[in-house]
């Protein structure tokens, strides 16, 4: 009986793997939120400036910009880009929807979870679609 | 912030910057849902519906506020991550530094195109 004497002591704070757990739906589309904003961030934001500017400034530029973005590669950009400005539109309206309280018990946030995921996926299909 | 201590490179205004992302990102949606609405109009988006656009004064001026709201959103979502990944303060500090002026300076390319002659 020495054990119960002893009050049981856990080693705080615990440091989960996260690489050994099997996420749930909603980690996933969490961890996919802020890497598509970073990557919008990084790439999207000067990438957007700069398709305005060359698309704006004249004729030869505006021409020039079409031919730069028939290339399979830039199309590939776009196509990367177009996903995680879907993605974390639709995450972000997910957000709001439970900042208002709508959908926060565990099946419909699950299920509003999958609807983020596959809507973004699909529409960015519709992208690639109208790339192509 | 963990367990009450405010990490330097924070703006130590968790309720406003939670309120901004949000009142950002609405206005971001609003103005996603009005390209989408010009397309959708205009059965696609060729180079003279898309000159004729940016000649209007009042889609400069929501083209502009859709920067302001990118640009602020940006730096409250990188600010963020830097402080949950990047430890070492004066890193994290010159860090987001260097993320300000970078967004500054695309605030102002924004201008050069949206006002701008060239």
């Amino acid at each position: 009986m020495a054990a119960l004497d002893r009050p049981v002591v856990k080693p705080r704070p615990v440091y989960l793997n996260l690489l050994a757990i099997r996420q749930p739906l909603a980690a996933v589309v969490s961890i996919l939120h802020r890497i598509s904003g970073a990557l919008l961030f990084a790439v999207g934001i000067p990438a957007l400036l700069w398709a305005v500017q060359r698309s704006l400034a004249s004729p030869e530029t505006f021409a020039r910009w079409q031919a730069t973005m028939a290339h399979p590669l830039a199309k590939l950009v776009v196509l990367g880009l177009a996903w995680a400005y879907l993605h974390h539109l639709l995450a972000g309206v997910r957000h709001l929807m439970l900042d208002l309280h709508v959908g926060v018990d565990l099946p419909s946030a699950r299920r509003s979870a999958a609807v983020v995921f596959v809507l973004s996926l699909l529409l960015t299909l519709i992208v690639a679609v109208r790339l192509w | 912030m963990v367990n009450g201590v405010v990490q330097t490179g924070s703006a130590h205004y968790g309720w406003r910057d939670w309120l901004s992302q949000r009142i950002t990102a609405v206005i971001m949606l609003l103005y996603t849902l009005l390209i989408l609405g010009v397309a959708l109009w205009n059965g696609g988006i060729d180079r003279a519906v898309w000159q004729a656009l940016f000649a209007s004064s009042a889609f400069k001026l929501a083209s502009f506020l859709f920067m302001l709201a990118l640009l602020w959103h940006a730096w409250v979502g990188v600010r963020n991550i830097a402080m949950d990944y990047i430890k070492p303060t004066a890193i994290r500090v010159a860090f987001q530094t260097a993320v300000i002026c970078v967004l500054i300076a695309y605030a102002g390319w924004t201008i050069q195109i949206l006002w701008g002659s060239a």
